[in-house]
């Protein structure tokens, strides 16, 4: 391994809806509590969200990843490989690997700890939605987000910030647990984890400073995350250094992704020179120290999380229940759609995950989908790729669908004609029908259109820009 | 490339319709059987007179077998067509083809579709495994896309153009109540229809073709064959179908405001026919009003006003039974629902009926004293991506 490791881009991913906690009371009459929570639309899930982070994360023009670790604890798919879903979408090359890491919130820090570690330019992505049952922790508690973090060497490009080393400590004690299948967890009485928890994170914050050479004086801020609510404060004020705002009343606890989201939101403040400790409660303690360079506000993404906790729109609960799945209600009377053709689908994987249409050499026309025939000049196989995933459009025109089939009624679809050329119709999400006119500016996002006999059905759709 | 067309040299000298209705006691072989004996009566034949079959139906039954059997014919040749909801049309287009080739000497255009066994409301298309990257869409939503656009364009405030639109459907309605085959047989206002909810864009539940099972069929002999078989009758004028090639939802250029495989298929069928003052020359037309945005674009499209007028035209009663140019005057997919393969061939009976002076009084057109033809106009498909029949049909040889 040559060179400093550290970070080279990153993103982060925080869904345009949000609950308001207090709605949880006003339906159910307990649960709840102050602030907002976000939620995946309907159509997302870890892997879409996952996407999105990514492409914040590459957005500009960094160097590609060589490998890709996806970590969750709600993948979409088991035995099937979700970080090839977010692979496809980002066009990364076969020979990159794409690689999931589930089970638990500890995978995706361990994910980013090993990669620091390693040698490769790996681009490290965390996801998670979390689900608790009405009224309870999670319910309102529980916050949906991804983060993505380019980790290589300063030999791959400028780092934003140094990876300064770290420390680790683990523990078997069971907290927090959910069997596979179950959509929540449960957990044993908040004081014994509590008490199980703060050794191990003085522990790791003692081993860390000593292997770093760093005392507490030199550190800036701490990002301390950790599904334990109560530990991971008692912790973070054990520290005895700034702590970063923690997002618990604007997202929520994104499990997974919770770590790396609270260290994207410091990064986006971060001065060159500053030290950032990531400190991460999760079936033990993991310590990382980050040191913020002169390259980071170059190569900050253009969405910082604060942006993204800003551009919102609340759902009510008994929607998010409904897109959540826990409370069913009654389906267009129309007939559900087919899965998808996974062959079909194999053969045309770069439209499909990754939005590349095709553009006619000698007309200069567009075509989406590509099409191996112009639709003026003619010729057969004059075409070139175009991908269009990053492209903005404008609406040409636009309906709204009351009878179509949609897991959340009514669908919003309109016409947009992207800027450089290029049609296409497609369906808008993130989006309040009110809101789209003739002239709206559409971006394209990664999302989940339906799942049919457990096959999810992953493709764009436009959203209203924003801000 | 060329459109010679076949003016003339066919005739059809019988047809049937059955009622379009949701026929919950009736089977797709009980309408095939009743379209088909029908037809046979109003010319006079037996299924034996009948050469070769071109049986229409788009998602109801497949393969000749499903006519042959429940007629229970008799090793002749059938032909099932499929073309999307000009199914129907398409049937009657090859049926008159293999006529005027010489290959048969009488040929039977036969189209049915049984929708409501299907246990959902609306059309369904049958599902064909793909990439899962295509529309959802409903077709009412589809052509809803038409209302902003045409609004925009012509500078129309968009609630008068959805008062407008909702007029097609009060005019439909109007017909279609003096009609006993039709399915909805009630006489509805376009202020009701504004007040309606919507469900798709702007349009509510009325502004879409309803939904029924029907049949209905046509024999077509010579020209020659046909002055000998019967006193009056109609001679097939033109033919033209043009199946876009979905340029519309990839070209920029393409703005909702028209449908321009229907201007297409139009202008060859009148090439075919000899007119050029449609407005003028046409004595009717029974259009394919599967939502009212349709009906309201196809005017232009047709060539029976300039673009942007069509909304003033509707407003000035053009297009009533007793305008200008009677559209429609059976009442329309808005009056009798939509069986997808039956459509097209239902919309040549008005023409059988009105050209011929047998169309009940309450809904005759008055526009015979000096016209002879009507033309026919049936789509399949969407905005941007469609098939468009055109057909003119007429009691006098040229």
């Amino acid at each position: 391994m040559n060179g400093t490791r550290g970070i080279l881009a990153y993103g982060a991913h925080v869904p345009y809806r949000r609950l308001a906690r207090s709605a949880i009371a006003e339906v159910m009459g307990a649960g709840g509590g102050r602030g907002h929570r976000a939620v995946a639309s309907f159509d997302e899930d870890t892997t879409t969200m996952g996407v999105e982070a990514a492409r914040q994360a590459l957005a500009g023009g960094t160097p590609t990843p060589r490998a890709l670790w996806f970590s969750t604890v709600a993948p979409a798919y088991l035995d099937k490989t979700n970080a090839t879903v977010v692979h496809a979408a980002l066009r990364l090359d076969a020979s990159v690997p794409a690689l999931d890491f589930g089970g638990a919130p500890r995978s995706a820090v361990g994910a980013l700890r090993t990669a620091l570690a390693s040698g490769d330019r790996t681009l490290v992505v965390a996801s998670d939605l979390r689900v608790g049952l009405p009224t309870g922790p999670e319910d309102g508690g529980g916050g949906d987000a991804a983060t993505a973090v380019l980790v290589g060497s300063d030999e791959d490009g400028p780092l934003l910030a140094e990876y300064l080393g770290g420390a680790t400590a683990t523990a078997e004690f069971t907290d927090r647990w959910r069997t596979p299948g179950e959509a929540h967890s449960r957990t044993w009485e908040a004081r014994f984890g509590e008490q199980a928890y703060l050794p191990l994170a003085h522990r790791a914050w003692t081993d860390a400073l000593e292997a770093t050479n760093l005392t507490a004086a030199d550190v800036t801020v701490a990002a301390v995350a950790g599904l334990h609510s109560r530990a991971t404060k008692k912790a973070a004020a054990a520290l005895g250094v700034a702590v970063a705002e923690d997002r618990t009343d604007t997202v929520g606890n994104a499990g997974a992704a919770h770590p790396t989201l609270l260290l994207a939101d410091v990064l986006d403040g971060a001065t060159p020179g500053d030290v950032v400790a990531l400190v991460v409660l999760a079936d033990g303690c993991e310590v990382l120290f980050f040191r913020a360079t002169d390259a980071l506000a170059a190569g900050r993404p253009t969405r910082s999380v604060a942006n993204q906790v800003e551009d919102r729109a609340d759902v009510s609960y008994a929607l998010y229940l409904a897109w959540r799945g826990l409370l069913e209600v009654q389906p267009p009377n129309r007939p559900e759609p087919n899965r998808p053709s996974s062959s079909a689908a194999a053969r045309r994987s770069d439209w499909k995950h990754g939005f590349v249409g095709s553009t006619d050499r000698s007309t200069g026309i567009t075509h989406l989908p590509p099409s191996r025939v112009g639709i003026s000049s003619g010729e057969v196989d004059d075409m070139e790729p175009a991908p269009m995933a990053d492209a903005e459009g404008t609406v040409a025109t636009f309906t709204v669908d009351r009878l179509a089939y949609s897991p959340s009624p009514p669908v919003v679809f309109a016409v947009v004609d992207f800027d450089g050329g290029g049609r296409m119709p497609v369906e808008l999400t993130d989006v309040d029908p009110s809101e789209v006119e003739i002239g709206t500016r559409v971006e394209m996002v990664f999302r989940r259109l339906f799942t049919a006999d457990g096959l999810h059905n992953y493709f764009w759709k436009g959203r209203p820009l924003r801000g | 490339m060329a459109s010679h067309g076949i003016r003339d040299r066919v005739a059809i000298v019988g047809m049937g319709c059955t009622p379009f209705r949701e026929h919950w006691d009736r089977s797709l072989d009980d309408l095939l059987i009743e379209a088909h004996g029908l037809a046979l009566a109003s010319a006079g034949m037996t299924k034996d007179d009948i050469d070769a079959y071109w049986y229409g139906t788009s998602q109801s039954s497949a393969s000749g077998i499903s006519l042959a059997t429940p007629l229970r014919l008799d090793n002749r040749p059938v032909t099932r067509v499929e073309n999307y909801c000009a199914t129907g049309s398409e049937a009657l287009r090859q049926a008159c083809y293999a006529v005027a080739s010489g290959a048969y000497d009488v040929a039977v255009a036969i189209g049915a579709e049984k929708v409501k066994d299907g246990g959902y409301q609306g059309l369904n298309a049958f599902p064909i495994p793909t990439d899962g990257t295509n529309r959802t869409l409903t077709a009412a939503a589809m052509f809803s896309l038409i209302l902003p656009a045409y609004a925009e364009r012509y500078g129309i405030d968009e609630d008068d153009l959805r008062h407008v639109v909702a007029r097609i459907a009060e005019k439909n309605h109007y017909n279609g109540a003096r009609n006993e085959l039709a399915q909805f047989r009630q006489e509805t206002s376009a202020e009701v229809i504004c007040d309606m909810a919507a469900v798709a864009g702007r349009l509510s539940v009325f502004d879409c073709a309803g939904v029924a099972d029907g049949a209905a069929a046509a024999i077509v002999v010579s020209a020659e064959q046909a002055a000998d078989l019967c006193d009056d009758p109609l001679y097939v004028k033109a033919l033209s179908l043009v199946a876009g090639n979905g340029s519309g939802l990839v070209d920029p250029s393409f703005d909702f405001t028209t449908l321009p495989e229907c201007a297409a298929s139009a202008a060859d069928a009148y090439a075919q026919a000899g007119i050029t003052d449609p407005r003028a020359e046409l004595a009717m037309a029974e259009v394919h009003d599967c939502f009212t945005p349709t009906e309201l674009v196809l005017m232009e499209d047709l060539g029976f006003c300039d673009r942007g007028t069509a909304w003033r035209e509707v407003l000035d009663g053009t297009f009533a039974l007793d305008g200008d140019l009677p559209v429609n005057p059976d009442g329309g997919l808005k009056s009798f629902g939509h069986p997808v393969g039956a459509s097209g061939l239902r919309m040549h009976y008005e023409a059988w009926l009105q050209l011929r002076g047998r169309a009940p009084e309450e809904r005759r057109i008055g526009t015979l004293a000096d016209r002879s033809r009507a033309l026919v106009h049936n789509l399949g498909g969407y905005p941007g991506e469609m098939v468009s029949f055109v057909g003119i049909v007429g009691t006098e040889k040229d």
